[in-house]
């Protein structure tokens, strides 16, 4: 923020357009293939396993580091997602616990 | 396989618009956690808005920030945009399954439109195709308006989020995490699941502990997909 909101870094940029590209390849990627060959069975249970294997290894080391108190207020998303199947009632639960741990010193 | 009566049309887009008005609340709350985010991790108001609006896909955004660090060097710059494919190879099979209705539409309208692409208006719009509706407008309407709204949402949030000092004491830091713990949630639908996660989490947790840093991201996704893969049905 001390270079001005209205500045951008060079490197910044190239991450932002790697990212993009990289996207932008598996949006269209995937619809490409697609008009070439088919998806065997195993191939799509795999890509299918994918989003769920990648969040639990994106959760669990942030769990590791953040102790109990995340470890807690993340029980809580998950159970209030059973019971009311809304990400961001979810999400909000999980913010209002890890505030009240947080302010009863845990 | 390929659709001949796919059309087209002004009233499909905003049909397609119209359909996500719905879920502007859970666009406009995460695009704004992502301006929080972006702030506290002292990007530009600038850097913020070109990431949020030519990336436009949230997880992988948020798992992007979580391994930036300023000032950013190249294995940073290169872990980014690794995980921002790793959490973004889904979009490989969703866009692979647009493939017989839009076969048929030119390329040149097809390509540009597949940047549109998202969870959301893929999973909106193909509940419409399912019920005979081959107006591919509704695909378009609809990735055009959560573009929009997605790219707008960040704004407030950037600067509300640069007045919370503490974010601990809000509990802001647990928002991310507990977003990603309730879009698993309903991704669970038995045995295939849970063998794949558990895989996914030793092969995660083994790497944070010998590795550390978000090559756990990598393993652990790797891991649980091939073990999805070989489990028999």
């Amino acid at each position: 923020m001390s270079e001005g909101a209205l500045s951008a870094d060079t490197m910044f940029l190239i991450a932002v357009l790697g990212m993009a590209s990289v996207t932008y390849a598996l949006r269209a990627g995937g619809y490409w293939v697609m008009g070439r060959l088919t998806i065997t069975p195993k191939m799509r249970r795999g890509l299918e396993a994918l989003p769920g294997a990648i969040i639990v290894s994106t959760v669990l080391p942030i769990i590791l580091q953040g102790g109990l108190a995340v470890g807690l207020c993340l029980i809580v998303a998950a159970i209030v997602q059973l019971k009311v199947k809304k990400e961001y009632i979810a999400v909000f639960c999980a913010a209002v616990a890890a505030a009240g741990l947080r302010a009863a010193g845990l | 396989m390929l659709e001949k009566n796919v059309t087209l049309s002004f009233k499909g887009c905003v049909q397609g618009a119209l359909m996500c008005v719905p879920v502007f609340p859970g666009v406009i709350a995460l695009g704004a956690v992502f301006g929080t985010v972006a702030a506290q991790k002292g990007l530009t108001f600038v850097e913020t808005i070109l990431m949020n609006s030519i990336v436009f896909a949230g997880a992988s955004q948020f798992v992007a920030m979580e391994v930036y660090a300023d000032p950013l060097n190249w294995a940073t710059l290169i872990a980014m945009v690794g995980v921002t494919a790793a959490v973004n190879m889904r979009m490989l099979l969703i866009g692979a399954s647009l493939r017989p209705w839009l076969g048929q539409v030119p390329g040149y309208q097809t390509y540009p439109a597949l940047f549109l692409l998202t969870d959301l208006n893929w999973l909106l719009t193909v509940a419409r195709y399912d019920k005979g509706d081959r107006d591919w407008g509704i695909y378009l309407g609809s990735g055009l308006i959560v573009w929009a709204v997605w790219s707008l949402s960040v704004i407030p949030g950037y600067f509300a989020g640069s007045l919370i000092t503490d974010s601990k004491a809000f509990g802001l830091d647990v928002v991310l995490p507990a977003f990603f713990v309730a879009l698993l949630v309903p991704l669970w639908k038995g045995k295939r699941q849970t063998v794949s996660w558990l895989v996914a989490g030793l092969v995660a947790w083994a790497t944070w502990a010998l590795v550390g840093g978000y090559w756990s991201i990598f393993t652990g996704a790797i891991a649980g997909a091939l073990a999805g893969a070989y489990l028999d049905e």
